[in-house]
C-alpha cells in the first residue's frame, strides 16, 4: 500500500463525487481510474487505523485492474458501466486468489479458487476490487463486534459500532475509503448498519442477485447487495450484479428493468403505506421523528400515505431466530478441518478433529446459533419450533401480502435506535437481537428493503429511514428513496475523521 | 407435544453439543445453558399462535429453477486440494475414522 501521505489533488473529491460520476469522468479522460484507486488506497491508508473497514487491501490487484481499465479508454476500447469504480466487497464473498475468512478464524487460512457470481460481475462491469471488508463472524451480529479478527468503528465516532454484520463495508462507504461496497443481509446486516452510518444500503428480493460463491448462513434468508452514497450509485451497481445464474438454482429468472431510468420518475401518484406496528412505544424518538419527517416529505411530492397493519411483526424476531440458526446450523457443518481452513492439531480420531476444529474455530456467537439451531432441528423439537417457525413465517408473508394489496412501498424505521456504543450489547445476545426487528421481517417475506439516510440525531449520529417493496418491484423502492434523497439533502453531511495513520503494513 | 420445560438443562446443552460436534469448556457450558434458555424462553411466544391451519414456509422464493443435466469440467485436483489442511496423493487425508 502506498504510504499515508496527503492525498493527491483531485482524486478524494473525485471519490466523493460518487460512482456514477466517477465512471463519467474517467470515461471522458478527466481522472484515470489509477488515480481514483490510488486516492482510496491514500484514504484508507489516512483513516483505516482508526476505522478498522478494511481486513484485507488488494493494492496491488487494484493498481493492475486500474491499469487495464485506462490501458482500455486510450486504445478507444468500451468500458463498463462501472469502469475505474473502486470497490470494496464484505470478506464473504469468494475472491479468487485473495484471502475470504468470514470473520472467522475457522477459515484461517483460506483463499477461494474462483470469484463469487456477483463479483466476477462487477469486475465485468468495470469495478475495480479494493479489498475486504470486516464482518461479524459468519454474518452473525448486528455490530461487527464478533469479527475473530478486528473491531470496526463507526466513523461518525469511534466509540460506536457501524451495525452489522456487514459494518466493514458500511463503514467503507461512510468513511470515502471506497467509492461502493458489497454486503449480505440475512435480518437486516445491509439495511441496519447503513442507517447506522449513515450510508445508502439495498437488500434485493430474494433471487434477485445470485449467492453463487457467497458462504451460506441462511440459505432461504440471504441476499446480498449494495452500500453507497447515493441512490443512482446504489442503482448502478445493483443493475450490475442483478439477474439469475445458472449456478444458483434460487437465482430469479425475472427480467432486470432499467434502474437508472426508474430513478427520475417523481413519486406523484405513488401509494405509500406506514405500517403502525413499526412505530412502537419504546421507538426512539429521534428516530421516530425523523422517519415521520420522511413520510411527510413524501406526501409534499404528492405519493398518497395511509396507515397499514402487519400485525405478525411481533412474531418476526423469534420466528428468524429458530430458522435462521436451524439453517446456519446445517450449512456452517462443512467447517470441518477436512477441505479447507483451519484443523486443530493432535487430535487422534476423525470425531475429535471435528470436534476440536469447531470448538477452537468457532467464536461464542456462531457457537450459540449452531447449538440453537441443532436444538429446534433436533428429534422430539422439530415440530414444535423449526416447523413451527415455518408456519408463522407463512403468516408474516400474508401479512406483507395483504399490505401490498393496497400500497405500492411501506414506510418505517430501519432500526429503533442509532449507533449504540463499542460493548453496550455484546453480553445480552436478545437485546442484539432486537436491533433487526424492523428489518428481519423483509427476509422472512423475502422483499427488495433500502435504507436511506434521513437525518442526524442530536449526538451527531445518523438516522435511516426503510422502504420495502413488493417482490422484484426493486426499481419503485429505488424512485422513492431517489426522490426523498433529493429533499433531505443527506449527501452534503460527511463524517469528520481523524487522520491516523494505518498500523497496517 | 410441545415441550413444556423450556429451560434447556446442562445434560440436553451437552448432547446437542455432542450433535453439533463442538467442543466446550465446562464454563462455556454452563453460559450456554443460561443463554440458550433465555432466547428458548423469548421464542415460546410464537405458541400463542394457532397455526394448525397455516402450511409452513421454506423459502421466500418462487420456487427451485431447473436446469439441464449436463456434464462440466469439475474444478480440478490441485485446486480441490490447495486449501486443505493435509493432502496426501491427490486426497484429503485425515485421522482414523474408527477410535
Amino acid at each position: 500500500m502506498s504510504g499515508a501521505g496527503a492525498s493527491r489533488p483531485g482524486g478524494d473529491e473525485a471519490i466523493r463525487a460518487g460512482a456514477v460520476a466517477l465512471r463519467e469522468r474517467i470515461a471522458a479522460g478527466e481522472i484515470t481510474a489509477g488515480a481514483a484507486v490510488d486516492a482510496c488506497l491514500d484514504r484508507i491508508g489516512a483513516v483505516d487505523g482508526s476505522i478498522g473497514a478494511f481486513v484485507t487491501v488488494d493494492a496491488d490487484g487494484a493498481r493492475a485492474a486500474a491499469a487495464r481499465i485506462d490501458a482500455d479508454r486510450k486504445a478507444g476500447r468500451p468500458l463498463g458501466p462501472l469502469a475505474g469504480v473502486p470497490v470494496a466487497l464484505k470478506d464473504i464473498l469468494a475472491t479468487a486468489g485473495l484471502p475470504t475468512r468470514c470473520g472467522s478464524r475457522i477459515l484461517e487460512p483460506f483463499v477461494p479458487p474462483f470469484d463469487a457470481t456477483l463479483v466476477a460481475r462487477l469486475r465485468r462491469a468495470g469495478a475495480i476490487v479494493l479489498g475486504k471488508t470486516n464482518m461479524d463472524e459468519f454474518a452473525m451480529g448486528s455490530s461487527t463486534e464478533n469479527s475473530a479478527y478486528q473491531v470496526t468503528r463507526n466513523p461518525w465516532d469511534p466509540e460506536r459500532v457501524p451495525g452489522g454484520s456487514s459494518g466493514g463495508s458500511a463503514a467503507a462507504v461512510a468513511a470515502d475509503e471506497a467509492s461502493v461496497s458489497i454486503g449480505t443481509d440475512t435480518g437486516g446486516s445491509i439495511r441496519q448498519p447503513a442507517a447506522l452510518c449513515g450510508v445508502v444500503g439495498m437488500k434485493p428480493t430474494y433471487g434477485r442477485v445470485s449467492r453463487f460463491g457467497l458462504v451460506a448462513f441462511a440459505s432461504s434468508l440471504d441476499q446480498a447487495g449494495p452500500f453507497a452514497n447515493s441512490v443512482a450509485d446504489c442503482a448502478a451497481v445493483l443493475q450490475a450484479i442483478a439477474g439469475h445464474d445458472p449456478s444458483d438454482s434460487t437465482s430469479a429468472a425475472e427480467p432486470v428493468p432499467d434502474y437508472a431510468a426508474a430513478l427520475g420518475q417523481g413519486i406523484r401518484g405513488l401509494r405509500i403505506g406506514v405500517p403502525r406496528e413499526y412505530f412502537p412505544d419504546g421507538l426512539d424518538a429521534e428516530v421516530a421523528a425523523s422517519v415521520r419527517a420522511g413520510i411527510e416529505l413524501a406526501k409534499g411530492l404528492g405519493a398518497s400515505v395511509r396507515e397499514v397493519s402487519l400485525p405478525h411483526t411481533e412474531y418476526a424476531i423469534p420466528t428468524y431466530y429458530i430458522l435462521a440458526t436451524a439453517e446456519a446450523s446445517s450449512n456452517l457443518a462443512r467447517f470441518d478441518g477436512v477441505r479447507y481452513g483451519r484443523r486443530a492439531a493432535g487430535t487422534k480420531d476423525l470425531a475429535s478433529l471435528y470436534q476440536a476444529t469447531r470448538g477452537e474455530g468457532f467464536g461464542p456467537e456462531v457457537k450459540r446459533r449452531i447449538m440453537l439451531g441443532t436444538y429446534v432441528l433436533s428429534s422430539g423439537y422439530y415440530d414444535a419450533y423449526y416447523l413451527k417457525g415455518q408456519r408463522v413465517r407463512t403468516l408474516i408473508r400474508r401479512d406483507f401480502d395483504a399490505a401490498f394489496g393496497q400500497v405500492d412501498a411501506l414506510l418505517t424505521p430501519t432500526s429503533p435506535t442509532t449507533a449504540f456504543r463499542i460493548g453496550e450489547k455484546v453480553d445480552d445476545p436478545l437485546a442484539m437481537y432486537l436491533s433487526d426487528i424492523f428489518t428481519v421481517t423483509v427476509n422472512l417475506a423475502g422483499l427488495p428493503g433500502l435504507s436511506l439516510p434521513c437525518g442526524i440525531s442530536r449526538a451527531g449520529l445518523p438516522i435511516g429511514l426503510q422502504i420495502v417493496g413488493g417482490r422484484f418491484a426493486e426499481a419503485t423502492v429505488l424512485r422513492l428513496a431517489a426522490a426523498l434523497e433529493a429533499e433531505i439533502g443527506f449527501r452534503a453531511r460527511r463524517p469528520r475523521l481523524p487522520r491516523t495513520p494505518s498500523s497496517r503494513p | 407435544m410441545y415441550p413444556r420445560d423450556v429451560a434447556i438443562s446442562l445434560d440436553e446443552v451437552r448432547r446437542i453439543a455432542r450433535l453439533a460436534h463442538l467442543a466446550f469448556s465446562p464454563e462455556e457450558q454452563e453460559r450456554f445453558t443460561r443463554q440458550l434458555s433465555a432466547i428458548l424462553d423469548h421464542v415460546r411466544s410464537l405458541d400463542r399462535l394457532d397455526t394448525s391451519a397455516v402450511e409452513p414456509t421454506a423459502h421466500a422464493g418462487s420456487g427451485m429453477a431447473l436446469r439441464d443435466d449436463a456434464i462440466l469440467p469439475p474444478l480440478d485436483n490441485e485446486a480441490a486440494l490447495a486449501n486443505a489442511p493435509e493432502a496426501e496423493r491427490g486426497l484429503f487425508k485425515v485421522p482414523r475414522v474408527l477410535g
